[in-house]
């Protein structure tokens, strides 16, 4: 199910992430999935996320589909040149998978594999005018595809409190003329920054998810701040994590911090994107925290 | 070796706009230049009343040497619209690094030859990876600033204006983004989307022809 079509009904698209793991058994990630995603639009799965082996997205995707989840592929350009990344969306195609979400990819030098040639044949832009090709049906050579195209809603992401806001919202307008037809966000804490750049992306005339990441701790807060691009945890709120730290442990303060910048940036935006990153088990306490 | 090849006609019209100021470099004997081509189409455009004047000189990529060079023919230049060079990728960058607030743009490609590769000790680099960027980019390399040559703008991945990959590097984009905003030319920024074309320069003539 196109996630395009959810939006197009004006339905509030919740979807969440899932971290495929390093080995190739998949039930945990399925159970895990059916018992506290199911009931969600959509469900996100990386792609060697921060550059660690793992695997597939694509592998995930399908057995998150056939389980009667709705699986986003996200498809980065790091590990893969332009045939091998046409090659996996036409798979994605004939397992039947229909979201796609493009990224250019973290460095290969950020992950457990810094020996790793970096490839980045393509990018996030030229990625989603890639599969705009394949889906009239024509390889990005020129060459054409047999039988019926493929067809995707096509995603892409923005970092709306990076430091380089106007530089992103070029790239956005770049992402959209190149066929992003929905976009999920870079983990937002300050609603203030997000809503002044909901202000100036409203032009473009898409779908936006505010992207979620839960607060496990004031050390991952510190972390972020210090290390994570475009993402800022105001002072406060990094007070409110260290406050009581039992409750930050048990993750009540984590989800009860993510229901209110949902509950402030809800009617700025089209839906919300949760990144749980292990705390899949605390999305139906944020979901009913939230009010979704 | 590398080899310096003329960007195709249409190309190199639609770069100029007003009048232009031509720096040819004829430096060093790693690269292969296309000195009567670049003769012709200059003096064509000189016929034309287009160009303010023409410098060829050496070594454009020295810094020292081409701050002279310039600044001896500062009039011609201020008067023109813009610059317009022939030269490899090192030698535009030197030149717009220069001419900070002037539209600098290349007239030649870049291509990797086999041997020897010149001598350029600079912060300035070029890959000779063919069909150049920097006519797109305010002069500045995407292919050698981004760690990631990226060629349609900026990742997510700049913290504070730096680089994912190394914290001491600028994020090559966001220069970028800074030089066009300087130049009044973030229209370029809307240019369709921009693939890297790894074929060599006879593939590309191919394929062209």
């Amino acid at each position: 199910m196109k996630v395009t079509e959810l939006f197009r009904k004006g339905e509030f698209v919740v979807t969440a992430e899932v971290g495929p793991p390093k080995g190739c058994h998949l039930e945990g990630v399925v159970e895990e999935a059916k018992e506290y995603l199911s009931g969600l639009s959509a469900v996100n799965v990386t792609d060697c996320q921060s550059s660690v082996m793992r695997v597939g997205s694509l592998a995930t995707c399908k057995v998150l589909k056939d389980a009667g989840l709705n699986p986003i592929y996200q498809l980065t350009c790091r590990d893969r040149n332009r045939i091998a990344l046409q090659s996996d969306l036409l798979s994605a195609a004939a397992f039947g998978i229909d979201n796609v979400l493009c990224l250019t990819g973290d460095h290969t030098k950020l992950g457990d594999t810094p020996q790793a040639k970096p490839v980045f044949d393509l990018d996030s832009v030229s990625l989603l005018s890639t599969i705009k090709t394949l889906e009239s049906g024509y390889d990005i050579a020129g060459n054409e595809l047999v039988g019926d195209p493929p067809t995707f809603a096509k995603g892409a992401v923005v970092s709306p409190c990076s430091d380089s806001v106007d530089a992103q919202l070029s790239k956005m307008e770049r992402k959209v003329m190149a066929g992003a037809e929905f976009f999920q966000t870079q983990a937002v804490y300050d609603t203030e920054r997000f809503i002044s750049f909901m202000e100036k992306a409203k032009q473009f005339d898409r779908p936006v998810q505010l992207g979620i990441v839960l607060l496990k701790s004031a050390g991952m807060a510190s972390y972020m701040n210090k290390s994570v691009a475009g993402i800022h945890v105001p002072p406060d709120m990094i007070a409110e994590l260290k406050a009581d730290k039992e409750k930050t442990k048990a993750g009540i303060t984590g989800v009860e911090i993510a229901a209110r910048i949902i509950r402030e940036c809800k009617p700025y935006v089209q839906g919300v994107h949760i990144m749980a990153m292990g705390w899949e088990s605390k999305i139906p306490m944020l979901m009913e925290l939230a009010g979704l | 070796m590398l080899i310096t090849q003329l960007k195709n006609r249409e190309a190199i019209d639609a770069l100029i706009s007003g009048t232009c100021f031509i720096v040819n470099c004829h430096g060093c004997g790693e690269v292969s230049f296309p000195a009567a081509e670049a003769q012709a189409l200059q003096a064509e455009l000189a016929s034309q009343g287009k160009v303010t004047g023409i410098l060829t000189t050496d070594y454009i990529c020295s810094p020292e040497n081409m701050k002279v060079n310039l600044e001896s023919r500062r009039s011609e230049i201020d008067e023109a619209d813009m610059v317009l060079v022939f030269s490899c990728g090192v030698g535009v960058q030197t030149v717009a690094g220069y001419l900070e607030d002037k539209k600098v743009c290349a007239g030649c490609d870049t291509y990797r030859l086999p041997g020897f590769q010149g001598v350029t000790p600079l912060e300035y680099d070029c890959e000779q990876c063919g069909e150049c960027f920097l006519n797109l980019t305010g002069g500045i390399c995407p292919i050698t600033a981004c760690s990631k040559s990226l060629v349609n703008g900026q990742c997510g991945g700049a913290k504070n204006g730096k680089c994912e990959v190394d914290p001491e590097m600028d994020c090559g984009w966001e220069r970028i983004y800074r030089r066009l905003e300087q130049l009044g030319r973030l229209d370029l920024l809307k240019r369709p989307v921009q693939l890297h074309n790894y074929a060599t320069d006879d593939e590309v003539y191919k394929q062209n022809n």
